[in-house]
């Protein structure tokens, strides 16, 4: 009843291409921002903002990062683990070689640093397409992890092997090392995902956004009409990286603090890949809704037993728990094989229409 | 029918173009002229090499030997979007819409090629780019009105029916605003009414924009009715060029559509 459109006539191209065209729609936006911002930092404690909220936030930036590779531009990645590592390892070089630069400023270069690779690893998605990209990106997945191990430049010969987060401030105060609380680095991931989130919608809906899903749809047709497919994929990889770099900066510095190249395995890849797959290709908010299912299900379920007062021992509670998650995953494909985003489509279309069944 | 509207000079000339596959001759020295503002049909049996023609035209395979003039310059070689760029577009036998996209995205992806912001302009969504993306918004809710799919703006294209998909598919051939427009088979599995409707947009195309038309078809009634001349190809040699009436009598256009008695 509440959800309508009647009544809200688009009077310009401009008000028609608008990002959230239904007022309704920019009211729940808004009430999620005011929530996010205003309330949960308040009210949330420190175990949800560290093992729940953070990653969630981190996991979701790169997921759109892999969602505008694989969903928009129809190259399949299974190297997005590695590019965050790129994005992590050049913001612990370039922050411990300039500390003077803002750490934030840092993430973004970063963010360029991993762009960079992403492109070099791109380059073959010119003359292979599908499971055979996928092999080639696996490639960039291996080596670039074990460059990081082997040569010890990347984490400034520290003996442990591992890359710290130092402590560093913006505005006067701590967003990252040890002292920094937990509020101020989920405020942090959180401005970061909705600013890329944003971002991210504005290409997809504009020219090149198009020219990536005209390469995925039909390249031959793309090529005709004048795409050209070598900068399109490049560029593609680059931009992708480019959020994968930045989660991957995030990781490090605003969730772990600490981490060594096992951060960054191929499971992280697969993660990510399944966040993007579950929450649907090709839409941004399919992203987002993808990491909140898989980084807050298992939480949920590890809790269960204990909410319920059903005592379990630890080793079965985890071994179920992998087993719910996988029914859940293979669940959610057979009902919805095109994602939440496409559920989530579906249930506003129903409710446009609500109470008549057509 | 046609007679009434200026055929100008020569817009494109191909000269002994022969392509083949492997061992399989395609084309063999095929030359013809397409003049501006003209319909011209290139009709011919199955695998009489018109598609390869099209594709050799638009820069898709490239000849084994043979030039193509087209606004005065020659050339052997050519990406397919240099030849986009230069203002030929095509659409093609099995419909190659970008299926994931609604009828609008795919028309405005048609005219990409004329959008120049660069992505960071892009991921803003300001000021330049926001402007860019509206003028050519209004350019494509011309085509959509001039094609009556205002309706189907919205719908992905992959649930459209074929007739509809076709239109779309020319639709976005005309969004780049080409001067020359290669139509492989645009009626190729519609019926009578849908042709109709078909051939009345390509003559208003002609007409209204002035755009030269190249059209590969099936459809003789088609063919005779809206081509102002009609080259005519067999086992990828020109057997045939004229009008349509010199080549409903042309004898070996009747011999290679019928065959030849041998006794």
């Amino acid at each position: 009843m509440l959800y309508r459109e009647a009544g809200q006539f688009k009077t310009s191209y401009a008000k028609d291409q608008a990002v959230f065209p239904i007022i309704q729609d920019r009211w729940f936006i808004a009430l999620i921002l005011v929530v996010a911002y205003g309330v949960v930092p308040f009210v949330a404690n420190e175990y949800w903002l560290q093992a729940v909220l953070i990653p969630f936030l981190i996991f979701a930036l790169a997921a759109i990062g892999l969602n505008l590779l694989t969903g928009y531009a129809g190259q399949l990645s299974l190297g997005t683990g590695a590019f965050m590592a790129v994005g992590a390892y050049a913001t612990y070089k370039i922050t411990t070689a300039f500390p003077e630069i803002n750490i934030l400023v840092v993430f973004v270069m970063s963010g360029f640093v991993a762009a960079g690779v992403g492109v070099v690893f791109g380059i073959p998605s010119l003359r292979i397409k599908g499971f055979y990209l996928a092999v080639a990106t696996l490639a960039a997945q291996f080596f670039i992890l074990w460059l990081f191990n082997k040569v010890g430049w990347f984490y400034n010969d520290n003996p442990s092997g591992t890359i710290t987060a130092p402590p560093r401030t913006f505005l006067g105060i701590m967003v990252t090392g040890p002292e920094a609380t937990a509020e101020t680095r989920y405020l942090i991931s959180l401005t970061f995902l909705v600013i890329f989130a944003l971002l991210a919608k504005n290409l997809v809906r504009g020219r090149i956004g198009r020219a990536w899903m005209a390469i995925r749809d039909m390249d031959v047709a793309a090529e005709i009409i004048g795409i050209r497919p070598l900068q399109t994929k490049l560029l593609a990889f680059a931009i992708s990286s480019f959020y994968c770099g930045v989660a991957g900066a995030m990781t490090v510095f605003l969730w772990l603090g600490s981490a060594e190249t096992e951060a960054f395995d191929i499971f992280v890849s697969f993660q990510v890949l399944f966040m993007v797959i579950i929450g649907g290709l090709g839409s941004i908010l399919g992203s987002i809704l993808g990491a909140a299912f898989i980084t807050l299900v298992p939480i949920f379920l590890t809790n269960a037993p204990a909410l319920v007062n059903l005592p379990m021992p630890t080793d079965l509670g985890k071994h179920i728990e992998e087993i719910i998650f996988g029914g859940m995953i293979i669940f959610f494909l057979i009902v919805e094989p095109n994602g939440f985003a496409r559920l989530w489509q579906i249930a506003k279309e129903k409710l446009r229409r609500w109470p008549f069944p057509y | 029918m046609n007679n009434a509207r200026d055929i100008g000079d020569v817009l494109l000339k191909v000269e002994d173009i022969s392509l083949s596959f492997g061992g399989v001759q395609a084309l063999t020295d095929v030359t013809f002229e397409v003049r501006a503002r003209e319909v011209l049909g290139i009709i011919g049996p199955n695998g009489a090499g018109k598609s390869s023609m099209l594709n050799v035209i638009n820069g898709f395979y490239h000849p084994d030997k043979g030039r193509i003039t087209y606004k005065g310059t020659t050339r052997t070689k050519m990406r397919p979007h240099e030849a986009a760029r230069q203002g030929i577009a095509r659409t093609f036998q099995n419909i190659a819409l970008f299926k994931g996209m609604s009828t609008l995205d795919n028309i405005m992806t048609g005219r990409n090629t004329m959008m120049h912001r660069n992505f960071l302009w892009q991921a803003l969504y300001l000021g330049p780019a926001r402007t860019e993306e509206l003028e050519h918004r209004r350019a494509v809710e011309r085509i959509i009105d001039f094609l009556e799919i205002e309706a189907i703006r919205k719908t992905p294209v992959g649930r459209l029916p074929y007739g509809l998909q076709k239109r779309v598919e020319l639709g976005r051939a005309l969004a780049a605003e080409p001067e020359l427009l290669l139509l492989d088979e645009p009626m190729a599995g519609m019926n009578l009414e849908e042709k109709e409707d078909m051939c009345r947009f390509i003559l208003d195309v002609n007409d209204e924009f002035g755009t030269t038309i190249a059209l590969i078809e099936h459809d003789m009634a088609v063919v005779m009715d809206i081509c102002d001349r009609v080259v005519v190809l067999d086992y990828g040699r020109k057997i045939a060029d004229g009008s349509p009436d010199a080549v409903r009598t042309n004898q070996d256009v009747i011999d290679a559509y019928l065959g030849v008695s041998h006794d």
